[in-house]
């Protein structure tokens, strides 16, 4: 046998390091038409950004490894991701404007970042499929569904600023966009069919003397007053003028209300994140609660019974987008287009469809999802196959149903969003009374 | 030349320190004092000076039962980790004669550090859990009918995860006072005709003081800014102050947060004063 010695190891490693090379050179030919010349144009573009990083912040739900490692390939360029909560999310926002370049963040918290200065407007011309975007979030319309009619921060309703330099919203279409969206959906109340034994049907529910102690409602005051004002109304309890941006004196009976069902023992707990919900739910410490759609599919890749209620009332919707940081500026900005480009060019769609989310341009997902994979996300269909997420598990067996049905029929039935209302520091000060009584 | 250096060594000394200090202790701290005086219009700071902030949380009866609460904790808390800590620390330094094992056993009481926080908390729900181990114990032999359900989500369980947490803080300090004690003195006072009890009572305790005055300190400050416990043992139902600074920062309530953690600051500086005016730790260390 031969002696390894360092100089052989050496040489090995580098003829092995130039064949590799070599066929990898081989593997991509140079553009027809142009041998020895680098491409102009565009391609000029794309090789200076192959060294800009861009700082993303945003939330676990789309902070996710497989979409920046796709990303980083199809376009050159580094990210760099972090996965916060809701509430850090928005505070590094609008306190650390330089930690970050975009901000994958959520609609209702434009009117808390916006007025900060922090994001520059997109400019709506460069963004190539912006025309294919679903109209739910370009012009608030979708075939005259009820969702047009819905409250709270409505998308449409912090989508445009006048003018580039606008700390303010505009009240109708513009040139200049705050986020570009690319998931949205459609959130409603969660149980567990095996423990709750019938099926639930209107959010009033949450408030049944049957759950008492069984129930759980989600701790972040934006979207948990939301989920409680379904429900209070529901119930017949009390009636609003606006859900979405209520009164001081709204507020006080709201809460007061879920004070009294908080004494009475209805809740079993609180949940903040996206986990806690998840354990509730397959612990069967709650049965019934406010709940996130993949966290329901995370409930049921463990093997446990979990549906998300398509109930009466309607739903209350959320949708995340793309923003833009101040600083960022020349190849930076261009690169940070190219991302929102091809963040819209579908890929990322369907990667986040099969967990459930809805895609911005629908019509370009689906070039990237089976026909199966499609019929069952977004038109309702009976599975024809197992449906599998992007990890690997699978969430639904053959013939399975998705919950509520078809995009048009959830989406088009969201009857609120969630909001930023006019009081929303007395809202937290009320929340935070209830929380602690 | 030589006398002016000698004069100025110790301030020269103690210089770097002293700048340590300033910078990440007492200039932060001077920070949050001034910020709890300042305004809040929804989404950023508004500087000023006005008593809102703390006028706000005087009135409000929600922050004072939320203070009563979580002296309530603190009392409990701290009773249970004496309760459990010095028997422990008494055994571990007098019954354990082998200086290897006892190594062994007081390493044995770090147990609990070596997994982070918030997997200890969770690892709680299928222990105490309404299909919990012990709910399922209880069931099976027929001790109850219906799953235990104060037993997560609860005061109990809150004082339960704060005990395992923050005993160990205890221990240590009362095992250092009794491992300093001279043996001579208790075989002196039993030569006196002492009885077990009453070396206990007249040179143990005694003698221990600055040991469990130093854990309570530890055990004191960490349960007043308590508030990833009591969120996760107490299901999100339960109020602490720090939650509710949490919960303020988290709706990026600077300022009235700022005065929360300020009246939490004296509240607690008060409650160390207190235990050390009972034992002169510098006295008797």
């Amino acid at each position: 046998m031969t002696q390894w010695t360092r100089r052989h190891l050496l040489r090995t490693g580098l003829a092995a390091g130039a064949a590799l090379t070599a066929t990898q050179c081989a593997r991509n030919p140079a553009p027809v038409g142009t041998p020895n010349n680098p491409a102009p144009g565009p391609e000029v573009n794309t090789n200076q950004i192959k060294d800009v990083t861009l700082r993303f912040i945003g939330t676990g739900v789309s902070q996710i490894n497989e979409i920046r490692n796709k990303a980083q390939e199809d376009l050159g360029i580094k990210l760099d991701m972090r996965a916060l909560s809701t509430e850090e999310n928005n505070q590094i926002a609008i306190t650390q404007p330089n930690q970050y370049d975009v901000f994958d963040g959520e609609y209702f918290s434009l009117p808390l970042v916006v007025p900060s200065g922090n994001l520059q407007a997109i400019d709506v011309s460069k963004i190539r499929d912006f025309d294919k975007i679903v109209p739910i979030f370009t012009q608030n319309k979708f075939d005259g569904a009820p969702v047009e009619q819905a409250q709270g921060t409505f998308p449409y309703k912090v989508m445009y600023l006048p003018d580039q330099e606008s700390k303010e919203f505009a009240t109708e279409a513009t040139n200049w966009a705050t986020l570009i969206p690319f998931q949205y959906n459609a959130d409603t109340l969660g149980y567990r069919p095996d423990l709750v034994g019938r099926t639930i049907e209107s959010w009033a529910e949450l408030f049944d003397a049957e759950f008492q102690g069984k129930t759980s409602i989600l701790d972040i005051p934006s979207i948990g007053i939301m989920d409680a004002a379904m429900v209070v109304e529901a119930a017949k309890l009390m009636t609003f003028g606006d859900k979405g941006n209520m009164t001081r004196e709204e507020i006080d009976k709201i809460t007061d209300i879920l004070k009294e069902q908080k004494q009475n023992g209805q809740f079993r707990a609180f949940w903040k994140t996206f986990d806690e919900s998840v354990n509730l739910m397959s612990s069967g410490e709650v049965i019934l609660q406010s709940m996130w759609s993949p966290a329901v599919t995370a409930v049921k890749a463990k093997g446990i019974e979990c549906v998300y209620a398509p109930l009466k009332e309607g739903y209350r919707a959320w949708g995340g987008g793309i923003g833009l940081s101040k600083n960022l500026s020349g190849i930076e900005l261009d690169a940070a287009y190219e991302y929102i480009n091809w963040m819209l060019d579908g890929w990322v769609g369907a990667f986040l469809g099969r967990q459930g989310y809805y895609s911005a341009v629908p019509e370009n997902a689906k070039k990237f999802m089976s026909a199966p994979e499609w019929d069952f996300w977004y038109e309702g269909k009976p599975a024809s196959e197992d449906m599998v997420d992007p990890f690997g598990k699978t969430l639904e067996k053959q013939g399975a149903v998705r919950d509520g049905g078809s995009f048009a029929e959830r989406m088009g039935n969201v009857v609120v969003w969630n909001s930023t209302m006019d009081e929303q520091v007395y809202l937290v000060q009320k929340w935070n009374e209830f929380i602690a009584s | 030349m030589h006398s002016t250096w000698k004069s100025l060594k110790p301030y020269v000394l103690v210089t770097p320190q002293t700048l340590v200090l300033l910078m990440f202790l007492v200039f932060p701290i001077l920070m949050i004092g001034v910020v709890s005086f300042w305004q809040f219009n929804g989404y950023s700071m508004v500087p000023a000076f006005s008593f809102e902030n703390y006028k706000g949380i005087f009135t409000s009866e929600v922050s004072v039962r939320t203070y009563l609460n979580t002296f309530k904790y603190v009392f409990l808390v701290w009773c249970f980790c004496l309760a459990i800590a010095f028997p422990v620390a008494y055994f571990l330094a007098f019954h354990i004669k082998n200086d290897r094992l006892q190594i062994i056993l007081f390493l044995i009481c770090t147990v609990p550090f070596w997994t982070s926080n918030i997997i200890r908390m969770i690892s709680w729900i299928p222990v105490l859990g309404k299909e919990g181990l012990i709910n399922q114990f209880l069931l099976a032999t027929g001790l109850v009918q219906q799953p235990v359900e104060w037993l997560l989500y609860s005061d109990f369980a809150i004082v339960l995860g704060m005990v395992h947490l923050y005993n160990f803080f205890m221990i240590a300090p009362i095992f250092n006072s009794l491992m300093r004690i001279d043996r001579n003195l208790i075989t002196a006072a039993l030569d006196m005709g002492a009885s077990g009890f009453q070396v206990l009572k007249e040179v143990i305790l005694p003698l221990a003081a600055p040991g469990i005055a130093i854990g309570s300190i530890f055990v004191v400050t960490l349960v007043m800014g308590e508030y990833i416990t009591v969120r996760l043992m107490g299901g999100g139902q339960a109020a602490s102050v720090g939650k509710l600074i949490s919960t303020q920062i988290g709706s990026l309530q600077y300022p009235l947060a700022a005065a929360n953690a300020v009246i939490l600051l004296l509240v607690t500086l008060v409650l160390v004063m207190a235990i050390l005016r009972v034992v002169d730790i510098r006295k008797e260390l």
